[in-house]
């Protein structure tokens, strides 16, 4: 007995469908626990959604001891936030916007056979993706230079505070701006290589061909977690980068 | 729904389809690593026990002569971090949970078995390094981590028990997950969302709560450990930083924690008991909703742990009413789990003792909540064994006693065996009477002043005290009975039919132990949950009683 | 997820990306000028448009076969929202009374007889 249809699995219906046990011998992506392909699918994407849920939580912490600390020091955040490379995070916005779209036209590739367009869109995802690495380490080296890197060598003497002259920031709150912008930062962009990872590892299963129009899950869910990343550095970087950037 | 007759030879289940470590250690059957779980959980269990034979046999005398001020810091620390992190946080869900939420929509597994397998994985690396951090040197900051203490004063293995919870916590995150995506996507025909079995309403509202709550304590114990090791200010109020941050970031997820801890108890309760009453559980949608209310209410209380921590006091005004309404939706169980038994058909099995003992002092620890949200009585009894009976009445009268229930429940259909009925009776009473003379005493000694987390205490407490220990042992026995006889019957007891209990539910309709797939055919539900007016309609004979 | 209602998705992708793009120059040129308190929030604004157009559009919500993933994203949010709220409303209202013992003490002294 084939398949049959499914009903939606959120309704009340009281009535019995029939399906069947038997595996799809012709399709050795479905796993034995699913009954359908459809099945498959839809859990996988539920289960990256739930996951990208979590990666929300985790972040927002970070988010709400940010924000606090922002209140609470304001005037020594925009200094610090000021002698970070506003130009540099920009053009790293760019460039992860720029990843967003070579992901969705991957899978669109994938989705109308098209695989050399989807080879070479998830390659130009890493490389973007390595890009973006790229300049935040330009970035983070200059921060080592200028000894802003919380810790004992840190300095953040007579810096002044944007539309106060006269007034100095206080190093303290400063390296607190510094310790939140380094973890905040830093755990994107291990959320970044992570994401290289997966992309590396989607590029050697297309490459073999396992991706086609009916099945192309894992690029669908690797996306997702992709454009993720994407969007918590769309919140990281006016929050970081343009606490006070009037001239 | 017969119950079958005993199977003579052994039929192929999930325990006898294959032998050899590398089957167990590399299975993805969710039967498997459920008992993967019960052994290391179990475990786990022993090391958090032992912590707290030792603080009560200190607390014998008013003197601290038993061992030092920093030991006894250790000691209580380790025994929280393990008994919530380790022992309570998994139990239900990753060992009953684990086991029935495929069998009780109809699924042959979980949705992802693989992110199972690697949920014990990660649960065992996070013991492994808390049981080496506890080794080699301990941690003394109490299980709840304050800052500035954790991060700049103590000199204990803090970032190694903070990594080891983090990672502990994935597991948590991937188990919850798997569930909600489970109970989703994997429903067998038929099975809509009213006729599911409460316990799987249960296991998806702690599973909601796994999935938001666990990732700010894990970002949380990031920055303990960054700011231990780069000497960060974040929260440290001598660099500018504020402690009650951590504490507002660390109950975040520690409030609903404790509802991680109880709503799968719940779960088992309504199972139990409707088994045992022979009737639907009375306002099914009730317990459905509340269940999903408690894990909702919960995320919004967390500052009563911080009243008088600092925090403005409109804010505790705040959470104080909050903290009273997350009462409700508990309360309406107890009340729907009560109007069950009325005009039932009781039967007095041991699964239903636990329960009948989770009911009684659930209740307790819940109203005793209600003390404790009372901004002023808190100002009284805040740091007080006064909190300290409070939840230990709620995670071990309640979470503990309904995972005993349920443990003794599905034992027949997990084992295939049937645990002698006598002696669980007898350890059930012994579980009661132990926990009550435990743990009543700890309330007066709360509200007559005796702080917690100290070794020593002033001599007129001692009476109260010396109760408490004994009662301990007592409770000590009561729970090393079970192991006994569980390990008993694997060998020597009787085989068990499929459904001994003639109890509904899908999967009372497998074999016992069930086969790896645990259904030969994709079941079509076309009945109500807990139907026991059609089972005990079709059968005239009692439920018999086994053991 | 892969039934698309747009009849060309690739037009919607590159209108989204450009839109993204302008998005992001605006949010730094507009950071340049002083608007007081209304910079964060003009930024803010910016910044959860493009992440709305990310949701919607690349990972697909807005055709999404039913509702619960849009339900999930939506509770998240919530939760979220929760946790920044009600810890502002401790550190809003912190500073313009007295802590929670100072307060109750100094009421409870208050109704004791001298």
């Amino acid at each position: 007995m084939r398949v049959t249809k499914r009903r939606s699995p959120l309704s009340d219906s009281n009535v019995a469908v029939q399906t069947s046990v038997h595996e799809d011998v012709h399709r050795p992506e479905l796993l034995h626990h699913f009954a359908d392909p459809q099945q498959q699918r839809n859990s996988a994407s539920l289960g990256m959604w739930i996951f990208l849920a979590t990666e929300v939580m985790f972040f927002g912490g970070l988010f709400c001891a940010y924000l606090i600390y922002r209140n609470w020091y304001y005037a020594d955040f925009a200094a610090a936030s000021k002698s970070i490379n506003a130009a540099l995070g920009g053009t790293n916005t760019a460039v992860l916007i720029c990843s967003s779209l070579t992901v969705v036209l991957a899978i669109w590739a994938a989705e109308t056979s098209r695989r050399a367009l989807m080879l070479a869109m998830l390659a130009l995802t890493m490389f973007f993706g390595l890009g973006f690495l790229g300049i935040k380490g330009v970035e983070y080296h200059d921060k080592f230079v200028e000894h802003h890197v919380p810790g004992p060598s840190f300095s953040f003497e007579h810096e002044q505070i944007p539309g106060h002259p006269g007034q100095y920031a206080n190093p303290q709150h400063a390296e607190i701006f510094f310790a939140l912008y380094f973890i905040m930062t830093g755990l994107h962009a291990l959320h970044m290589i992570v994401g290289l990872g997966i992309f590396t590892w989607l590029f050697v299963m297309a490459w073999k061909g396992r991706f086609t129009p009916e099945y192309h899950t894992p690029l669908e869910i690797g996306g997702l977690y992709w454009h993720f990343v994407d969007i918590i550095w769309i919140y990281l970087f006016p929050l970081l980068y343009l606490i006070d950037r009037h001239p | 729904m017969a119950t079958t007759t005993i199977a003579p030879a052994e039929r192929e289940n999930y325990l006898n389809k294959e032998y050899g470590l590398g089957s167990w250690l590399l299975t993805t059957d969710h039967k498997r690593i459920a008992l993967l779980y019960l052994i290391s959980i179990t475990f786990f269990f022993f090391i958090g026990g032992f912590f707290a034979l030792l603080i009560r046999l200190e607390l014998l005398t008013p003197a601290g002569d038993l061992v030092q001020a920093d030991t006894y810091n250790k000691l209580f620390t380790q025994h929280g971090q393990v008994m919530v992190f380790f022992f309570l946080i998994p139990s239900i869900p990753a060992v009953l949970g684990n086991f029935l939420v495929p069998m009780m929509i109809g699924a042959k597994d979980l949705a992802f078995p693989r992110i199972n397998l690697l949920s014990w994985y990660l649960y065992i690396a996070g013991g492994a390094l808390m049981m080496h951090a506890m080794l080699t040197g301990g941690v003394d900051t109490g299980w709840t981590f304050y800052t500035p203490f954790s991060t700049a004063f103590s000199n204990t293995k803090v970032i190694e028990a903070g990594l080891a919870i983090f990672i502990a916590g994935f597991s948590s995150i991937l188990t919850g997950l798997n569930f909600v995506v489970t109970i989703h996507r994997m429903r067998a025909p038929g099975m809509t969302w009213s006729r599911l079995p409460l316990f799987i309403w249960a296991h998806y509202a702690t599973s909601i709560i796994q999935i938001l709550g666990t990732p700010v304590i894990a970002i949380t114990l990031v920055l303990v450990v960054a700011e231990r090791a780069l000497h960060l200010g974040i929260f440290d109020p001598k660099l500018g930083g504020d402690p009650l941050l951590f504490q507002h970031l660390f109950w975040f997820y520690s409030h609903p924690a404790v509802y991680i801890m109880i709503l799968p108890s719940m779960g088992v309760v309504s199972e139990i008991i409707a088994c045992f009453a022979r009737k639907r559980i009375f306002g099914y949608t009730f317990v459905a909703i509340s269940s999903l209310s408690i894990a909702v209410f919960g995320f919004l209380v967390w500052a009563h742990h911080m009243f008088v921590a600092g925090i403005s006091v409109y804010a505790a005004l705040v959470f104080s009413l909050l903290s009273y309404s997350v009462a409700v939706p508990s309360a309406i169980k107890v009340f729907n789990w009560t109007a069950t038994l009325y005009k039932g058909s009781i039967h007095y099995d041991a699964p239903m003792l636990y329960a009948f003992g989770f009911l009684g002092l659930f209740t307790i620890g819940g109203l005793t909540g209600l003390f404790l949200a009372c901004l002023g009585v808190d100002m009284h009894v805040h740091d007080t064994y006064f909190v300290i009976a409070h939840f230990h009445y709620i995670m071990v009268g309640g979470a503990l006693m309904g995972y005993l229930g349920g443990m003794h429940f599905w034992w027949p259909k997990i084992s295939g065996k049937l645990y002698p009925e006598g002696w669980a009776r007898l350890a059930a009473l012994i579980v009661f009477i132990g926990f009550n003379l435990t743990f009543f005493p700890q309330f007066i000694l709360g509200y007559l002043g005796m702080p917690r987390r100290y070794y020593q205490y002033p001599p007129e407490f001692q009476v109260l005290n010396v109760l408490s220990t004994a009662g301990a042992t007592v409770l000590g026995i009561g729970y090393l009975l079970p192991m006994i006889y569980f390990l008993w019957s694997m060998r020597y007891g009787k085989p068990a039919p499929d459904n001994p209990w003639n109890a509904a539910g899908l999967e009372w309709q497998t074999q016992s132990p069930p086969t790896t797939f645990n259904f030969e055919k994709e079941p079509v539900v076309t009945w109500e949950a807990y139907n026991y007016d059609e089972i005990d309609a079709g059968h005239k004979e009692e439920v018999p009683v086994v053991g | 997820m892969s039934v698309h209602a747009t009849s060309s998705p690739l037009k919607t992708y590159f209108a989204v990306w450009v839109t993204l793009l302008i998005g992001t120059f605006l949010t730094y040129e507009v950071a340049k000028i002083d608007l007081g308190v209304f910079n964060s929030a003009v930024a803010l604004t910016i910044a959860c448009i493009k992440a709305l157009l990310v949701a919607l559009f690349f990972m697909h919500l807005r055709h999404a076969s039913e509702k619960l993933l849009k339900v999930v994203v939506i509770s998240t949010l919530f939760f979220l929202f929760i946790l920044l709220s009600l810890s502002m409303a401790d550190y809003a209202t912190r500073g313009t009374g007295a802590s929670t013992v100072s307060f109750l003490i100094a009421h409870i002294k208050a109704i004791l007889p001298a």
